[in-house]
């Protein structure tokens, strides 16, 4: 296979929908083998650009290969080399899960006896033979997304498309999810995956492209995306609220940067650069003013801080 | 769970999927996967045979509500068989009203993304649409075979040959066999439930405003000539012919050329919609 150093590149991408462009000027790049995840809210243009890349919707603007192919010219062989798990749990409902992975097999050309065949190992695979002959309708959602990623996965393709792939899903059922995908990886297969949770995001992703606006406002491994939000953080707990004030005046005092307030929780919160320092003076300061400390943490800021930091800077910047 | 990948795990590389075949292979291609998804409505029948026994059961509850709820208020021009001048236009009337069926199996699929998933693989381009037009047209013969079979029970018969009650059958299925193109396109056009409510009750006036039960010559003028020209009233006044039934008989030209315009319209149908469902399910734009 002929791949220009990617399993996925979009270069320019665009996509217009009357006058409001869902896709502008979109840029990605997946290596081989590796599993990326799209960042963004709710029509930030995720499921657009997975659409463009999976040949179901042609881009107005740009270009995209796929497992070395371009999506515009060969979509044919494109569409020879993906999975895709959609939003919904795009199966038959009236069907059994053995009945929906054979016609799928034979929509693959793999013949009656082999789908049949090949129907029965993903069965086994992803925890479903007991329930094969029952209608999907009968099936949890987990189940269902389960059975979705073995209709995906019928020739083991290459790249594997999964939008928003545990929405709607309860804990258990989106770990069960999360394992499954981990396997494909593991066997070799790159998988480009939108999400809105940030956590999925961290615990699936090598790399993370952070897509506002039709674009993508920011990539790279989740811990380069924690690290470019000014390094860790410090939050203490007050015992008193009264004291909330106070202890906050210290944290500006020795830090010198203003920092967050949670009255609710009794929490002041800052961006630090020198840690221990900024730890140990605080600490020390609190004491002489004989403000009570419930809890002192020095962390790195979570993914959602960093999310919210990127999109809001990318507001600011299309305002 | 296994930690890797099925070993066994067919190559989306082999030859099964080689690109280059010629046409000939290519056909055979297209007419394996819309085999495929026709069977995939037969298994729907098979595991579900309550529904598809109740979709049947509706125009036979039509034909026996017009043929004797309402039969003794009615009068047959030329004083014929009652029973013998209704059949043609329930069985006319049946084919006009399955559209609605077409139009929510492929907006079903279009919602929960079962479409999506056909388009991202690597089928013929047209099974999906010939396939649904091959189960709805199976569905379509068995309703009439059964039609057929409760009008002839009811005390209907044809008085011509064996031949011209063949080609009544076959523009009988024509006239659905086009609608059908038409259901395939709305269900893939128009998004949400929405479509097929409207679907079901335009079934109503497009059934009604015909000469299927009433003469288009009693109506106002300018309803009688809509009545006229609409497709349905073509195909039942040809199957009347055909069929050796009594019929309304009529002036205009219209009425005079019913056999030939039971052929023409729904060609013109779906000379129209073939092209366009195929482009909207190749290109799906929006």
């Amino acid at each position: 296979m002929e791949t220009t150093g990617g399993a996925v590149t979009a270069r320019g991408l665009g996509k217009r929908y009357g006058r409001s462009w869902a896709l502008r000027g979109f840029d990605l790049h997946v290596p081989v083998g590796s599993v990326c995840g799209l960042l963004g809210p709710n029509g930030a243009g995720k499921t657009t650009a997975v659409r463009v890349l999976t040949t179901l919707l042609r881009a107005d603007e740009g270009t995209a290969s796929v497992a070395g192919h371009d999506v515009a010219a060969h979509g044919d062989r494109v569409r020879r080399s993906i999975g895709l798990v959609g939003q919904n749990a795009a199966v038959d409902e009236v069907l059994s899960g053995r009945q929906n992975l054979e016609m799928f097999g034979r929509l693959h050309h793999l013949g009656s006896r082999r789908a049949a065949a090949r129907a029965d190992e993903l069965l086994e695979r992803f925890r479903l033979a007991d329930t094969g002959r029952k209608p999907v309708g009968a099936y949890s959602g987990g189940m269902r997304r389960r059975l979705d990623l073995a209709a995906s996965m019928i020739l083991a393709p290459p790249v594997l498309f999964l939008d928003e792939p545990t929405t709607g899903l309860d804990p258990r059922s989106r770990d069960e999810v999360w394992g499954a995908v981990r396997e494909l990886v593991a066997g070799g297969t790159t998988v480009l995956l939108t999400t809105q949770y940030l956590e999925e995001a961290d615990r699936l992703a090598d790399r993370i492209s952070v897509v506002s606006s039709g674009r993508v406002v920011a990539e790279g491994t989740p811990g380069e995306l924690k690290s470019r939000l000014g390094g860790d953080r410090l939050d203490l707990v007050v015992r008193d609220p009264a004291a909330l004030a106070g202890a906050a005046g210290i944290v500006r005092r020795v830090v010198g940067a203003e920092p967050d307030t949670d009255v609710e929780n009794r929490r002041v919160g800052v961006g630090v650069e020198d840690r221990v320092a900024a730890l140990t003076e605080v600490v020390r300061a609190l004491e002489e003013q004989r403000i009570g400390v419930e809890d002192v943490v020095l962390r790195r800021p979570t993914l959602d801080e960093v999310f919210l930091h990127l999109t809001e800077a990318e507001e600011e910047t299309t305002r | 769970m296994n930690a890797t990948a099925a070993p066994s795990a067919p190559s989306a590389a082999g030859p099964a999927h080689g690109e280059a075949g010629g046409f000939a292979a290519r056909v055979r291609w297209a007419v394996a996967d819309g085999w495929t998804i026709t069977r995939r409505d037969v298994l729907h029948w098979l595991r579900r045979p309550g529904q598809l026994v109740a979709g049947l059961l509706f125009p036979v509850m039509m034909l026996l509500m017009f043929g004797f709820l309402f039969g003794g208020a009615m009068t047959v021009p030329g004083g014929g068989d009652y029973r013998e001048f209704l059949m043609p236009g329930m069985f006319a009337m049946t084919m006009v009203f399955g559209v609605g069926e077409t139009v929510t199996a492929v907006s079903h699929d279009m919602a929960r993304g079962v479409t999506d998933r056909f388009r991202s693989m690597p089928m013929a381009p047209s099974a999906v649409v010939v396939g649904r037009c091959a189960a709805d047209m199976l569905r379509s013969a068995i309703t009439l075979a059964i039609l057929l079979g409760c009008g002839l029970l009811a005390g209907w018969q044809w008085n011509g040959t064996g031949g011209e009650a063949a080609a009544a059958v076959g523009l009988l299925l024509l006239l659905r066999f086009s609608l059908v193109w038409l259901g395939i396109y709305v269900g893939l056009a128009v998004r949400g439930e929405g479509a097929v409510t409207a679907v079901h009750t335009l079934e109503f006036p497009l059934g009604f405003l015909s000469n299927a039960f009433a003469a288009t010559a009693t109506m106002p003028l300018w309803l009688g000539t809509v009545a006229d020209w609409n497709p349905l009233s073509s195909t039942v006044t040809a199957t009347r012919e055909l069929f050796g039934n009594p019929g309304w008989g009529g002036e205009t030209w219209i009425a005079q050329n019913a056999l030939l315009m039971a052929v023409v319209w729904p060609l013109a149908i779906v000379a129209v919609f073939f092209p366009l469902c195929v482009r909207r399910y190749r290109d799906m734009a929006g």
